[in-house]
């Protein structure tokens, strides 16, 4: 019976670890800059078919995967934004307008992300095999790979929040997702460090998608299914708020691995249950404002 | 004008090849789906992404009850499930602001889906479901039937005082209760009625697919796709949705058949161009190219 709980407990951590990874991106990105990028799958997807080709053609370990496929993501992503986001902020009449014309915009996207990495890899399902050897946590038996895949998510999802907290960058970030124009009026950079936002959370959609590759089959279109369930998450956890994603990711962890011991078929309809009820009863998510 | 196309469009399977009655019905079917979509999301400014969620459950009302009911019936009542659903989801929800609106009707898509699988997987024990076969040139004319009745409508309310409140609603709704706009009655009202003619088009379009299953019945590409060809075609003009519509439906069949692996990549960078370039979309395009005619016109007569 303890076996059984341990069991259902420690799985949701490890879904909850990715979860979180990858709803701290998506909160940064609309909590700060105000993109609902919905394609930020697609930068999951590239990280995951990035160690996929890094490790199976040059045997590169994945985990070294994870300093290349970052960098390279968070300049894709500030270039992106300075490019396209910048120029949608200056052409919105105002806030609401740009919210749907970038979330538009992040769906064009999505279609020449996905379209191009389907030209490069082709639509194969793919897979490697890494620290597949299993490990005993108290009498429950986990993959080597998922463990290590929740001390990753756990350290980076951490020192992330020591970024925000404490760096004089972080506070600039937070000035910026509280007011934009007051930020700017301060002395922060403030165009820099929108872009900056959204690169960072391009490179924490990479690096969850290094670490999503680790334990699970990729192919290129995976992404959809990863941002859907990002944008639970940053609902769950509030929108706007970083630290609530980073919780709200392993809340839903949780429930995902409650509802797939239930009946594994209804784990997907019990997500967007959540959602919804979520969005109904306390829009603001449970951190949020 | 519209008269001539309409006769034209009634005559056409008598001297079109098959083909082109077909790609005609497809083309149809996005007109209804955008300008439904307008309807609603355009004068209110609710960015709904419901579309396919509707248009799904047409597809499913008439593979329950396709085989036993006749198919003008089996429309309405695939429009009728479609409204009644729309009738739910908008007093529940209507009442968020407009992106978590975008978001839930988002995820409203995929629940129905999910919970259908499960539903089907568990209690019914189907996978798919096979729709009662109607000949192809009766699709065409359903849909020409249903497509005539949504512009009508459309116009209708454009031209009416339920018109104008939705237009109010959407420059300011608290401005708009406070002048005796029953904010809430006519938000949901319209939403259905949008909701209803996407449920109409996809009862139809399962009678041409004939096997439906719900991964192809609530495909979420389908919510985006009235909503791209709605800015391509631009909301200023009334006839804009139904240029957005064809023109990039006849585009997509065009991308389809000689470009299929490029087919995403190009649709995507007109998205992203028609947002950035063409925020008026196509009826933009056509006013400045008006204007500049005009204004050319002026400057050769002084």
């Amino acid at each position: 019976m303890l076996v059984t709980i341990l069991n259902v407990v420690i799985f949701g951590l490890l879904l909850g670890g990715l979860y979180a990874l990858i709803a701290m991106g998506l909160s940064l990105q609309y909590g700060v800059a105000r993109v609902l990028n919905i394609s930020h799958g697609e930068f999951i997807m590239l990280g995951c078919m990035t160690t996929w080709t890094l490790f199976t053609v040059f045997g590169v370990n994945p985990f070294l995967s994870l300093v290349v496929c970052g960098p390279l993501a968070f300049l894709l992503g500030f270039i992106i934004h300075r490019t396209l986001f910048k120029r949608l902020m200056s052409l919105s009449a105002s806030p609401g307008i740009f919210e749907g014309n970038s979330m538009l915009a992040s769906f064009g996207l999505l279609f020449i992300i996905q379209n191009l990495a389907s030209l490069a890899w082709g639509p194969e399902i793919r897979g490697y095999s890494y620290l597949r050897f299993p490990v005993s946590v108290a009498g429950a038996v986990f993959g080597a790979n998922r463990l290590v895949t929740l001390g990753f998510a756990l350290i980076i999802g951490l020192a992330f929040y020591l970024f925000v907290a404490r760096t004089r960058l972080g506070k600039a970030i937070r000035a910026a997702a509280q007011d934009p124009a007051t930020a700017g009026l301060m002395g922060v950079n403030i165009n820099t460090v929108l872009a900056l936002c959204f690169g960072l959370g391009a490179a924490l959609a990479a690096i969850a998608g290094v670490l999503i590759s680790l334990s699970y089959s990729v192919n290129v279109a995976m992404g959809m299914e990863y941002t859907i369930i990002a944008i639970i998450v940053v609902a769950l956890g509030g929108l706007g708020s970083i630290p609530g994603s980073f919780i709200g990711g392993f809340l839903l962890g949780l429930i995902g691995s409650i509802v797939t011991f239930i009946d594994p078929v209804l784990s997907l309809a019990a997500y967007y249950l959540i959602f919804i009820i979520v969005l109904l009863v306390r829009p603001t998510g449970i951190m949020g404002k | 004008m519209l008269l001539l196309i309409l006769l034209l469009l009634a005559g056409l399977p008598r001297f079109a090849s098959a083909y082109a009655v077909v790609l005609l019905t497809s083309i149809l079917m996005y007109i209804i789906l955008t300008q439904s979509w307008v309807l609603f999301s355009g004068p209110t400014g609710y960015t709904s992404l419901a579309p396919a969620a509707f248009f799904g459950v047409g597809i499913y009302t008439a593979a329950l009850v396709g085989l036993k009911l006749p198919l003008p019936v089996f429309i309405v009542a695939g429009g009728l499930a479609s409204f009644c659903l729309a009738l739910v989801v908008g007093a529940l929800t209507l009442r968020l602001r407009g992106i978590y609106f975008a978001i839930f009707t988002f995820g409203l898509v995929q629940l129905i889906k999910n919970l259908l699988v499960w539903y089907e997987f568990s209690l019914t024990g189907t996978r798919g479901r096979f729709v009662v076969l109607v000949a192809n040139n009766t699709i065409y004319y359903a849909m020409l039937a249903v497509l005539v009745l949504l512009l009508i409508t459309a116009y209708l309310i454009r031209r009416s005082r339920y018109g104008l409140a939705l237009q109010s609603i959407g420059e300011n709704e608290e401005a708009a209760a406070h002048t005796g706009v029953n904010v809430t009655i006519v938000k949901v009202l319209t939403f259905a009625v949008s909701a209803s003619f996407m449920g109409a088009a996809g009862a139809i379009m399962a009678t041409k697919w004939t096997y439906v299953d719900p991964y192809m019945a609530f495909n979420p590409l389908r919510s985006f796709m009235p909503v791209l060809m709605a800015i391509f075609g631009g909301m200023g003009q009334f006839y804009g949705p139904v240029l957005g519509a064809t023109v990039f439906a006849y585009l997509e069949e065009t991308f389809l058949t000689k470009f299929p692996y490029y087919y995403m990549l190009l649709v995507g960078i007109i998205l992203v161009i028609t947002i950035v370039y063409l925020p008026g979309g196509l009826v933009g395009l056509v006013q400045k190219g008006r204007r500049a005619i005009s204004r050319r016109g002026q400057n050769a007569n002084t």
